[in-house]
């Protein structure tokens, strides 16, 4: 029953949403054009924004876009048909005005938006939505997208029913299934489809493509690229969303990504006035960014926790090199891992290594994640005493000069992996050094290039313990399926297990595949709760800091709202409009 | 007193600093005072608020205000939380502190990292440098004065050692060593990597001095009157190469130095807690926190100063010898 009401209860939201504006729309648009409505304070049309970006990007085509920069890019214009909302994190209508649900989970109906226009002004239809999914799921593309279209190995299936409806049949009950549409462009078949037949989609829409060959469904579409230098996207005029006044959407005529490469040229540009947006500041830059911005005309806003999350987790492989075999029996005792996560004053590692811009976290999702986080983890302060008691339980003994060595009097020492780019990781590790100095406890940091961390975490194994940085795709658990089962490839400490080695890492694989499948929200609350209480005992990566999102703007941006969920500032770029007029000159 | 004398003791007296750093640091390197982060250098005073002169110099608590703190010499070090430590030349009673050069981003004070820290950066420099020189005088002497096969191998050799890109390949051997190296072994295998990669460029000088010494009139008496190669080696040859391998060693140090300021810059001279004055130079990267914190610039500012000390003392070296033409030892 629950699973019944859940469901009908989203397919009448989503209905309302729909036809509301849908009736508005049909005596003030042209004839069987179904705009959508947003919610917001209702701007002026014109302007110009500049948004700083790390670099260019490597392409514009959707299918194979995998670095932030060229998403940063495709996602202003291109759009799909059911959207994550980065605010409410619940998805909503987009392209599909509404849908329906099969009672077994397994068969959605879409009902696309009427009369909605590519960039180029070509209609959108069913067809494109065909197309589209064929061209995610041809394995020849290895687009990243892919993964997310199966369920259980197997690729959902999309059917066009008239011009104006399609039908996506699952493989298997999927509980995220409305979230795997998000981030799925909808492409225009009219000019992909020969580039598909001939087999040159995935070179299709590269940066040298003259921009008038691309077209999409966002809010703007690329006009110019310089390379190294900056993006121009102008305005779709064909845009599918309408403010509360039935302005059609978006505001703003012009959003330029401006490359500049490194942080500090970020802030500097920020200061100087040439840049409005900066997507994401660090810790550091924050505190220096704070201490003058009374008197400037940008604001920062720190967003709190985001779905990033920093810890420290040991080398559980087995087999494992010889060098760090002897220090398993170690790694492998529980007691030992709770003795160190207790040893740990995160309010110090977030005071000193985030300049306070974090949050310490003793589970493994954030609160960040504000619908499925597990209020209920224990926020243990750190205690030496108590991490010395369960030691000397788990047999270690501490020797008169302060040494820890365990029962065979082997002094306790390892080395702490890090990448040498991230400094407060760095600042972290020569905390945990100090801290786990009190318990008798040698520590060596072991600060190399980033690639060579990854290699030795994923390829050789040739590591003790490692401060590692996770960033969630999604609130939803599912697409953290791969870091939590026992045979998943980023199951850090112990990835790709044949079966599970331990039984509480059984009953996290349980767990997992049970809240993927469980249709009734609650319920999946429960499991996911458990999946988080049980990582957040045993302790298999011991749970450290979120760092907070801090994003800067220049002052006087209306419906400038950021969010914790990428793109943290421009998600609502189509809204996004300047509340003084005097800066249409740029 | 003559300039190698002037440059010598300046030198000397930045070896006697870094190496007195347990008695003249006020605090461990390590210890982190994690409620003082990038604090700012300690004000001493000897005038306090009401304008009378204190006899000891003082410092306050936190900010300029509460009770005075008198600064104790020769005393003994007393922790937070009462602990006594060991003897140091300048103390003051918790909770006020004597930041000299102020503290770090996670409050360890800068002044005894700086010191601690030149015991390792300065140090590595004079042994990788001893080695090179070492290594570099005995082929350069054997290449020189046998000649030969024997000369024709060595500088094909140093040929080899001196096109490498050295920077690059310590970046390789050093990552290449294992990860849990204690800092002291850490030293020794830069201090080997470097010297190592360093030897062929005084083999070659050395060499060229053996060279042009061997054929000098008073050797070739030497040889005629019956001497042994190792009596003409020892008692004709090496006092010559020694003073140009002298002047080598004011060259090379200080480079072998910078060298392993270098590595450590890029995390791979000895690691955390101990401080090497390029893991502190590397805090200086991020522009927003150097802007604000001078004071973390006090390790690139010793440099310059044992840079130019070590300059001056080539110099005047130079002057002296006059063995070969100006360029010729560069």
């Amino acid at each position: 029953m629950a699973v019944k009401r859940a469901l009908a209860s989203a397919v009448l939201a989503a209905a309302l949403a729909a036809t509301a504006p849908g009736l508005h729309a049909v005596e003030h648009q042209p004839a069987g054009e179904d705009l959508m409505t947003i919610d917001g304070e209702v701007g002026t049309s014109g302007g110009a924004l500049v948004v700083a970006a790390r670099g260019e990007p490597k392409t514009l085509n959707p299918l194979v876009a995998l670095d932030a920069q060229s998403r940063d890019v495709i996602w202003r214009t291109q759009a799909d048909l059911i959207h994550i909302n980065r605010e409410t994190q619940r998805t909503e209508p987009a392209l599909a005005a509404s849908w329906t649900v099969s009672p077994d989970g397994l068969h959605y109906v879409l009902r696309l938006r009427r009369g909605v226009r590519f960039s180029d002004g070509h209609v959108f239809d069913a067809d494109d939505v065909v197309f589209s999914f064929g061209a995610y799921l041809d394995e020849r593309l290895h687009s990243p997208q892919r993964d997310l279209l199966l369920i259980g190995g197997k690729p959902i299936a999309v059917r066009k029913i008239d011009a104006g409806t399609v039908a996506v049949d699952l493989p298997a009950p999927y509980a995220a299934a409305e979230r795997i549409f998000d981030s799925v462009a909808m492409l225009p078949r009219h000019r992909l489809d020969g580039a598909w037949k001939d087999g040159s989609l995935a070179a299709a829409w590269g940066i040298a493509t003259p921009p008038g060959d691309v077209a999409g469904l966002g809010p703007f579409r690329v006009e110019r690229i310089r390379p190294g230098e900056d993006i121009v996207l102008a305005k779709n005029p064909y845009y599918w969303k309408q403010d509360r006044a039935r302005t059609r959407l978006p505001y703003l005529d012009r959003v330029t990504f401006l490359v500049v490469p490194s942080e500090e040229a970020q802030v500097i540009r920020l200061r100087a006035g040439e840049v409005d947006v900066l997507n994401r500041v660090s810790a550091q830059h924050a505190a220096a960014l704070d201490r003058d911005q009374k008197a400037s005309s940008f604001v920062l806003q720190d967003l709190g926790p985001g779905l990033e999350y920093h810890f420290l987790f040991f080398n559980q492989n087995d087999p494992a090199p010889s060098s760090v075999k002897p220090k398993q029996a170690w790694f492998g005792d529980e007691r030992f891992r709770r003795a160190i996560s207790l040893a740990i004053d995160r309010a110090s590692l977030v005071r000193l290594a985030y300049s306070g811009r974090g949050t310490p976290l003793w589970g493994p999702v954030t609160p960040g994640n504000r619908l499925w986080a597990n209020a209920e983890i224990a926020r243990t302060p750190p205690s030496l005493d108590a991490a010395r008691k369960l030691l000397a339980e788990a047999g270690f003994v501490r020797h008169a000069d302060g040494a820890l060595a365990d029962r065979g009097g082997t002094p306790v020492a390892f080395s702490i992996l890090v990448g040498a780019g991230n400094a407060a990781l760095n600042g972290m590790a020569a905390i945990i050094q100090d801290d786990l100095k009190r318990l008798g406890i040698g520590v060596q940091i072991a600060s190399l290039d980033f690639n060579a961390v990854l290699a030795r975490v994923f390829e050789s194994h040739d590591y003790d313990a490692c401060l590692l940085r996770l960033v969630d795709g999604d609130v939803d658990p599912t697409p953290a399926m791969n870091v939590w089962l026992s045979s998943g490839p980023t199951h850090l400490w112990h990835p790709s297990q044949a079966k599970p080695s331990t039984p509480w890492e059984a009953e996290i694989d349980r767990l997992m595949q049970q809240q993927m499948t469980t249709l009734d929200g609650g319920e999946r609350k429960r499991l996911y709760d458990r999946v988080q209480a049980v990582v957040a005992d045993k302790l298999p990566l011991v749970p450290l800091v979120s760092p907070n999102i801090v994003v800067a703007a220049k002052r006087g941006l209306g419906n400038f709202r950021p969010a914790v969920l990428e793109h943290y500032t421009l998600w609502n770029v189509e809204q996004l409009f300047w509340r003084t007029t005097g800066r249409s000159g740029r | 007193m003559t300039p190698t004398i002037r440059t010598a003791m300046g030198v000397g007296a930045v070896y006697a600093i870094v190496l007195g750093a347990a008695l003249l640091s006020p605090y461990d390197p390590a210890t982190q005072h994690r409620d003082r982060p990038l604090a700012p250098p300690a004000r001493v005073h000897v005038v306090d608020r009401d304008g009378r002169v204190h006899l000891r110099p003082f410092v306050y608590a936190d900010d300029e205000s509460g009770p005075t703190y008198p600064v104790r010499f020769f005393a003994h070090e007393v922790d937070e939380d009462g602990s006594i430590g060991s003897r140091r030349l300048l103390a003051v009673d918790p909770p006020a502190h004597i930041f000299l050069a102020g503290t770090d981003e996670l409050g360890r004070d800068q002044f005894s990292r700086l010191l601690y820290g030149g015991r390792i950066s300065l140090g590595a420099g004079v042994l990788a440098g001893a080695l090179a020189l070492t290594i570099g005088l005995l082929l350069g002497c054997v290449a020189g004065f046998f000649g030969g096969w024997i000369d024709a191998a060595v500088m094909a050799a140093s040929d080899l050692f001196m096109a490498l890109p050295w920077l690059y390949l310590l970046l390789a051997i050093r990552a290449a060593l294992p990860l849990d190296v204690s800092p002291g072994r850490a030293l020794a295998s830069v201090v080997i990597v470097i010297g190592i990669a360093g030897w062929a460029r005084p083999a070659r000088l050395i060499r060229s001095v053996v060279l042009s010494a061997r054929t000098r009139d008073y050797v070739t008496a030497a040889a005629a009157s019956g001497a042994s190669r190792a009596r003409l080696m020892v008692a004709h040859v090496l006092p010559e190469a020694f003073s140009v391998a002298l002047t080598q060693a004011s060259i090379l140090v200080p480079q072998y130095t910078l060298a392993e300021i270098t590595l450590s810059f890029f995390g791979l001279g000895v690691g955390e807690p101990t401080p090497s004055w390029g893991t502190m130079i590397n805090a200086m990267l991020r522009q927003e926190l150097s802007a604000a914190h001078w004071w973390l610039a006090a390790p690139a500012a010793a440099l310059v100063v044992v840079s130019l000390l070590y300059h001056a003392a080539a110099d005047a070296l130079h002057q002296r010898s006059q063995v070969l033409p100006a360029g010729a030892w560069r």
